[in-house]
């Protein structure tokens, strides 16, 4: 009996030993990400929140302690209403239409045809473009007087627009830009999307009689969904991230009007060097998109079907 | 029809670019579509006003550096969250999640201070080893590595192999394809990069291209469109062959990271 | 060659519920034994307990009289074959075979010299330099079979290997897998779901379900014994027909008015009330004329050639099969005589429906 229980004791710290190097090994291989996601992304957040109650010098060292009033100051300063206005446009105005538009050419370019590789090619042909590319191709098309939208303006007889030193226009124009922009992204995933549907779906749907706009109700968008619901959270997220093309083409003016949120918090941090009120901003950004997500995931289970 | 016109609509910027790159000063102020004769004389005089052949270096240089790291941090801890079982990995799992709420940008701030701090401004370090930790990479191998099936594993346990040469023998070489994907998609998007490469770098002999391109832009934009735009198909080329050679592959690579 | 032996081997995996029940057993060197069961029986749990795949919960594992319980499974020396083969699939046939020699210390030239030798004894050849998807599911097999055989490991694990095979080359793997163990003097554990591969290969089967041994030992004896109504009704194909009796005065009643007289010996130890009737379908025949029978109406023939299966419905809610030699001409509908031997009547408890051995019964045709 004291052999059995001795054997079973030395069993166990076989086991041990073995769970803990197991341990150990797995620690080993995700170490060097857990360590880069401390330095750069769980460190420099808590510290965004840190600085965001603090008044700092310019070189973003915290001096006096200052609660709340980084983010009172904030909501009553028109700047930052204005910057929030801008930044709820621009979503508002490239989400929607972007998703819509991407989705559009996705049906279009799944279809079967010889030659199809080029038009998804053609399609996808902005996922490959940087931004500051995109938006100095954008700016000239954007040009006043020998851009091609006032080109063609002109040919109509119509009196030429400031697109992008017009506050009436510029966010439309940075948006337009943008909507191009991500259309690439947007289209090579909605495109595996639909490639991911059972064929045997619509090949039932055609022995029961069912219409083409029927189709498209009942089986494409609806299996859809789930990758709808993938390229919309992305695309909501990377909105409220823009940066590049506002730098690039308007950086924020004029009047303010584009001065969407990531933006001002670099003019805060780098160039008026207000690092407490750059911080409260990122704060409030870091929220937003929190709150944006979880409200997508809230609605986004009750709607989409899943296989 | 409507595929070839929203095709021409979509690729038309692009074009244009191109085409401007080839025109003389005088034909992009009439707002020609077609250059009279393909002159290079627009590429010969960027790379003369901009160190352009160091900026592209440096984004190359980047990009491969932040693509391998990547890929190497990806798998690995791909690899940990498939085929090690210890406690707490589930744990881990969530944190590796939570990262994804959270906004870059978000960030920046401490982050341009961390590595200030370092001594990384205006060097390669600086620019991609912030970088090479990514939750999005490691679902994707993830998601790849599930489909092996665990009797490889137990296989080579009964074998008596060891993990990292299972890794190293059998898991990188199974997944190629998928890791190909990630390739692609770590390289487009870091020689994408703007926002970061504007904040640490401030002299040429670092700087990447892309903010080369808003160097030249703010340097030439009212005289010179046509070497601009020779700019813009320097920085755009080698970003657009990737993609085109790898297009397919990419489409379905990301669905089956974004499906799962 | 090996000596295996489990002694009350318990696993869970929560604590509360066990999927193995307190097994023992122990495989003796050079057997060929096989675990069958019906599928989440715990027989694959078993087998990887064996290998090292799972760990034990409780109880004891012991290789050659030495306890094995912690070891790694390479420090066990064994191989295993996987149901699904497990192949790399990036590597050729002959770095499969030999992928891992190298943590044995096998030189270079000695891993070329064994998978060759392998390779001959298994047909593989001319398919060396071969990826895995480019052979054929027969041949894929064989190479998870030789990559068992080139470690010389003295026993070997295999996991349902023949199931994703069609039904004509399983039969033939069978027998090459038999051959192969018996060459090799290998004791081999295999698992599988499929009576006829348990019957045609064992020198000795375990039956598990629910996590319980139901019944060890040889193939024949299985079939001829079967120790509870489960195992009657697993082994063999069509399976043991079954059906609810009931003692009265000195004959048993089933289904209210089939009867069978019996002994004064049963009867006593059948007790009194309700038994488990069963009886195989071969023991059931169209009564001649002179024997005693009872009517039956036919619901379906099935004609294989050198059998026929007749099903019948039996009393209310039962059917049965009875399994005729040769060709018969009998229709669905007909009203047909049959008889039962009884001789190879097995009755069983009805509660836990155990078998309740009794010497045979004198020979007495069974009446209406």
């Amino acid at each position: 009996m004291t052999t059995m229980q001795h054997e079973f004791t030395a069993d166990r710290q076989v086991e041990r030993k073995r769970a803990w190097s197991n341990w150990a090994t797995g620690m080993l291989f995700l170490l060097p990400s857990l360590l880069l996601f401390g330095v750069f992304l769980f460190y420099p957040m808590v510290r965004t929140v840190y600085l965001s109650l603090f008044l700092t010098d310019s070189q973003g060292v915290p001096i006096v302690f200052v609660g709340w009033e980084n983010f009172l100051n904030l909501f009553q300063s028109t700047s930052f209403q204005i910057s929030a206005k801008a930044t709820a446009l621009f979503v508002l105005y490239t989400v929607p239409a972007g998703i819509v538009l991407a989705t559009a050419l996705a049906i279009l370019a799944n279809q079967k045809l010889r030659g199809i590789g080029l038009f998804r090619t053609m399609f996808s042909a902005t996922m490959g473009m940087s931004v500051a590319a995109s938006s100095v191709i954008w700016m000239f098309l954007f040009n006043p007087s020998i851009g091609l939208f006032n080109r063609i303006l002109a040919a109509l007889n119509i009196s030429g627009v400031q697109w992008l030193l017009d506050p009436q226009y510029a966010l439309l124009s940075v948006s337009i830009a943008t909507i191009w922009m991500n259309t690439g992204f947007a289209f090579l995933i909605l495109l595996g999307g639909l490639q991911n549907i059972d064929q045997s779906l619509y090949e039932s749907a055609r022995i029961a009689g069912v219409s083409e706009s029927c189709k498209l109700r009942k089986i494409t968008l609806p299996m859809l969904s789930p990758t709808l619901f993938f390229v919309t959270t992305v695309s909501l997220i990377n909105a409220f991230q823009t940066f590049g093309q506002i730098d690039l083409l308007t950086k924020g003016g004029p009047m303010e009007s584009t001065n969407v949120i990531v933006y001002s918090i670099y003019k805060d941090a780098f160039i008026n060097y207000n690092v407490g009120s750059a911080s409260a901003q990122a704060v409030l950004l870091f929220v937003t998109v929190l709150v944006v997500t979880v409200l997508q995931f809230k609605i986004g289970e009750r709607k989409v079907h899943y296989q | 029809m409507t595929l070839t016109v929203s095709g021409l609509v979509m690729v038309f910027p692009i074009l244009y670019a191109f085409l401007i790159s080839f025109m003389q000063g005088g034909e992009v102020l009439q707002g020609s579509l077609w250059p009279e004769t393909f002159s290079l004389a627009n590429y010969v005089s960027a790379f003369e006003r901009v160190p352009l052949l160091t900026y592209l270096w440096n984004s190359l240089l980047v990009s491969v550096l932040i693509m391998a790291g990547q890929l190497i941090l990806c798998s690995l801890a791909a690899f940990a969250f498939v085929f090690t079982e210890f406690k707490g990995r589930e744990w881990i799992f969530y944190l590796f999640i939570s990262t994804m709420m959270i906004p870059w940008e978000a960030t920046m701030v401490p982050n341009f201070q961390t590595v200030q701090s370092l001594g990384w401004l205006n060097s390669y370090a600086g620019l991609t080893i912030p970088f090479f930790a990514m939750a999005f990479g490691t679902f994707l191998l993830r998601q790849q590595f599930k489909t092996i099936p665990k009797e490889l594993y137990e296989a080579s346990q009964i074998a008596g192999i060891s993990k990292l040469r299972f890794f190293t023998g059998v898991v990188l070489p199974v997944a190629k394809t998928t890791i190909t994907t990630l390739a692609i998609y770590s390289f487009l998007t870091a020689w994408n990069m703007y926002l970061w490469p504007l904040l640490v770098t401030n002299n040429e002999a670092n700087r990447t291209v892309q903010i080369g391109l808003k160097q030249m832009q703010t340097q030439e934009i009212a005289s010179d469109w046509g070497v601009v735009m020779a700019g813009v198909v320097m920085v755009i080329l080698p970003t657009l062959i990737l993609l085109f050679a790898g297009q397919k592959r990419l489409q379905e690579g990301l669905t089956q990271g974004a499906l799962k | 060659m090996r000596k295996v032996e489990l002694k009350g081997i318990t696993k869970s995996y929560d604590g509360k519920q066990d999927v193995l029940k307190a097994i023992d057993v122990t495989v003796e060197p050079g057997e060929f034994f096989v675990l069958v069961g019906p599928s989440g029986c715990g027989k694959s749990t078993m087998l990887r307990m064996i290998a090292g795949l799972e760990s034990i919960t409780s109880g004891e594992l012991a290789l050659d009289g030495k306890r094995a319980n912690a070891l790694t499974p390479s420090e066990r020396d064994l191989s295993m074959v996987f149901q699904n083969y497990a192949l790399y699939p990036h590597l050729s046939v002959e770095q499969n075979i030999t992928f891992g020699l190298h943590v044995k210390k096998v030189s270079k030239r000695e891993q070329k010299e064994r998978c060759k030798e392998v390779c001959g004894m298994l047909g593989l050849t001319d398919y060396m330099k071969r990826k895995p998807r480019e052979l054929s599911g027969g041949q894929r097999q064989r190479v998870a079979l030789a990559r068992a055989v080139v470690t010389q490991a003295p026993l070997c694990l295999m996991d349902e290997p023949l199931s994703n095979l069609d039904a004509k080359l399983r039969a033939k793997m069978r027998s090459e897998i038999r051959q192969l163990q018996r060459k090799l003097g290998l004791t081999m554990i295999y698992v599988t779901h499929d009576q006829t591969e348990a019957m045609t290969m064992a020198d000795r089967m375990m039956i598990l379900s629910d996590g319980d041994v139901q019944q060890i030992g040889r193939p024949l004896d299985v079939y001829n014994n079967p120790a509870n109504t489960f195992v009657a009704s697993f082994i063999g194909s069509p399976p043991m027909n079954l059906i609810d009796a009931e003692m009265k005065d000195s004959v048993l009643v089933a289904d209210g008015h089939w009867m069978t007289p019996v002994t004064a010996a049963m009867k006593q130890k059948i007790g009194s009330g309700r038994v488990t009737l069963g009886v195989r379908p071969e023991h059931i025949s169209l009564a001649k004329d002179s024997e005693p029978g009872f009517l039956v109406q036919v619901a379906n023939v099935e004609v294989l050639g050198t059998e026929t299966l007749v099903t019948f419905d039996f009393g209310e809610a039962t059917q049965w099969i009875a399994k005729w030699p040769g060709q018969s001409s009998v229709q669905p509908g007909e009203q047909i005589r049959i008889c039962v031997d009884d001789r190879h009547l097995a009755l069983f408890s009805a509660e836990k429906g155990e078998r309740i051995v009794c010497e045979a019964a004198p020979v007495k045709k069974v009446s209406l």
